[in-house]
């Protein structure tokens, strides 16, 4: 097994760690882009981090879920609950209660939400809620064998049935408006663009810790077993691996990881809202991983922030055609980027070598024009019948 | 009666798929030790009867005990394993995108525990072990190879290594031989052959001229559809009228 770092991945790595923790904000602070800017690419690596989760579990091992945006949203709520709270009585209703509680005749905070006043509470909640979301349903699913496109499916209807249960204002959950308007964080302002600043540099530390964290697992034995399952899961079965428990293992960490990227999400947007959580956004992120190469840890990064950076220049220069051009991008990478973003240098350098080869060859075939078609395929030999 | 318990026996055997009986009221018992080869013409059940072995489908009725105390009929392919029953498929079945190495390493014994995964390192002791079954299947070279990349042979042998590997108690090897050359084939004979004695193995195969060099005077069992029709030494299973019928005269006329 190879180290966990390569050399010189790890200058990659460090000089991806210096322009997004230090030259990104510095240079924002100095005027040199705006606020706004590094807000919105604050909000790509939230994205980039539920990219990771997506193709941990579709890349490295088979399973294309498509509940990621159920889990990246329900982290998002998770932190909207404590910044909710966090508005005190700044609200329409100068009441203690969030805006929506007040509206919906609530004249005291629902038990639950009692809790959420911790932020340390709330970012366990980040964690446990969708962790045992997963857990359940996963443990279900894997145990029955439920595999490819059921799973899918099944992923995608429990996405919609939360989001619809979302919806319903007797969650006490904000129904469709979700949350939004929040004031606070851990006393600061979070409209400040000191604190934008801080939450971004905070999301870039997150990202580049899910980076390295997942590159370490996929070098690790769990590594190899993760990739054999999505291989040959029978051949996992019949050396004694019970395949169900990896998979479980990997959907919890991956409901995880969405979730943090969820919370990060929140705290940048500054709503959150069940529109967050449909099979759509599952897919948006399944498209990022695609195009930027599935299979790899840098792809979906690069994916996410690509699509999305390609996004907001295209709904503005061409908001009726967005959507045609985000499906066109995606059916050509499929179609002839296999390996996304990240296989296309090799992809190119090949069909240099192959087109510079092609050329000499014409200037070399023509003496022995008939050598490569004589060759007769040999027979198979009479003991080694084909297959049953 | 004080004989030791047999360390499979296979008693009464139904599996039918929709209708289509693959396996009928098959009894199998295999002693410890043993090298066994299983022939019979195509569709004679014995794909399925590795499949009711290893746990991948469960029969309709009959029993399945390995050692005398374990029913496998109540247990999963993984847990089989476990047991020390090892299975190499009919087609190669290995990780085509791990290297050769990789292969052998996820089949070496030990835990099989998640969190153990997570923290596995790579043990002196294992390296010496793979290497030396590397050498065994001749692919010393090629181990750094992506397993994909190998020739349909070389999977054959890649799949025979990761069953020793597993060093299981009872190998279940599922046409060694197909897609090999005459000399890849003998090797893998001979390969067998030495295994023979500290491992018990079951091999299901169609080439005569492979059945004879491995089975010599060991028990050789002919299955049709889905029971067993004759057992006994080679020469007497190639004599055997019925065999001659139903197989080996088949096979003639159609040769």
């Amino acid at each position: 097994m190879n180290r966990p770092f390569q050399r010189r991945e790890s200058i990659i790595f460090f000089a991806f760690a210096l322009l997004l923790v230090v030259i990104l904000p510095l240079a924002s602070s100095i005027g040199w882009i705006s606020p706004f800017k590094l807000n919105t690419w604050g909000k790509y690596l939230s994205y980039a981090i539920l990219a990771i989760a997506v193709d941990l579990l579709w890349g490295y091992t088979g399973l294309l879920s498509l509940g990621q945006a159920l889990f990246f949203s329900l982290g998002g709520y998770m932190m909207g609950m404590y910044l909710m709270l966090m508005i005190g009585k700044l609200g329409q209703y100068k009441s203690n209660l969030p805006d929506f509680l007040v509206f919906l005749g609530h004249s005291e905070l629902p038990a639950i939400w009692k809790p959420f006043y911790s932020f340390p509470f709330a970012l366990l909640m980040v964690v446990l809620i969708p962790g045992i979301l997963a857990f359940i349903f996963g443990y279900l699913a894997f145990r029955s064998r439920i595999k490819g496109v059921y799973f899918s499916i099944l992923t995608q209807a429990l996405t919609y049935g939360a989001a619809l249960m979302f919806f319903r204002n007797d969650l006490n959950m904000g129904g469709n408006n979700g949350f939004t308007d929040f004031r606070f964080i851990l006393g600061a302002d979070i409209r400040s663009d000191g604190t934008k600043r801080t939450l971004f540099i905070v999301t870039a530390i997150v990202l580049l810790g899910v980076y390295a964290g997942c590159r370490w697992l996929t070098t690790t034995k769990f590594g190899l077993i993760q990739r054999a399952v999505r291989d040959s899961e029978n051949r996992v079965l019949f050396s004694g691996y019970a395949a169900a428990n990896y998979k479980l293992f990997v959907f919890v960490l991956c409901a995880i990881i969405a979730s943090i990227g969820g919370s990060l999400f929140v705290t940048q947007v500054g709503i959150i809202n069940p529109s967050e959580m449909t099979t759509q956004k599952s897919l948006e992120a399944v498209v990022w991983v695609a195009v930027g190469g599935r299979g790899t840890l840098i792809g979906p990064v690069l994916g996410a922030i690509g699509v999305n950076s390609l996004q907001s220049w295209a709904t503005r220069a061409m908001p009726d055609y967005w959507l045609l051009f985000l499906g066109a991008g995606f059916t050509l990478a499929v179609l002839f980027m296999p390996k996304g973003l990240v296989g296309l240098p090799l992809q190119l350098r090949n069909a240099f070598v192959k087109y510079k080869s092609r050329s000499t060859a014409e200037q070399d075939a023509t003496p022995i024009p008939a050598a490569a078609v004589t060759i007769k395929p040999t027979p198979s030999p009479s003991s080694s019948p084909s297959a049953e | 009666m004080s004989q030791k318990p047999f360390l499979l026996a296979a008693e009464g055997l139904n599996k039918s798929f929709s209708g289509f009986k693959a396996i009928t009221d098959l009894s199998f018992y295999l002693d410890e030790g043993e090298l066994r080869t299983v022939i019979g013409p195509n569709g004679a059940g014995k794909t399925t009867f590795l499949d009711l072995i290893t746990g991948r489908t469960k029969p309709d009725t009959g029993t399945l005990q390995f050692e005398g105390s374990h029913d496998l009929l109540h247990k999963n392919e993984y847990e089989i394993y476990r047991l020390g029953i090892g299975r190499k498929f009919q087609t190669p079945t290995v990780y085509t995108d791990h290297t050769v190495f990789e292969n052998l390493l996820l089949s070496l014994g030990g835990s099989r525990s998640v969190w153990k995964s997570l923290f596995y390192r790579l043990k002196s002791e294992d390296k010496d072990r793979i290497e030396s079954i590397l050498k065994t299947i001749n692919l010393t070279d090629r181990a750094h190879w992506k397993a994909g990349a190998l020739a349909h042979g070389q999977k054959q042998w890649l799949e025979i290594g990761m069953l020793l590997a597993q060093n299981a108690k009872l190998l279940l090897v599922d046409e060694p031989a197909a897609g090999m050359t005459d000399e890849e084939t003998h090797r893998t004979g001979e390969l067998l052959l030495s295994l023979a004695g500290k491992h018990t193995i079951v091999v299901i195969e169609h080439d005569m001229t492979f059945v004879r060099q491995i089975s010599k005077d060991r028990r050789v069992t002919v299955l049709h559809q889905g029971s067993v029709l004759c057992e006994g030494s080679v020469d007497f299973v190639q004599s055997n009228e019925r065999v001659i019928e139903v197989y080996l005269g088949r096979k003639s006329k159609a040769a």
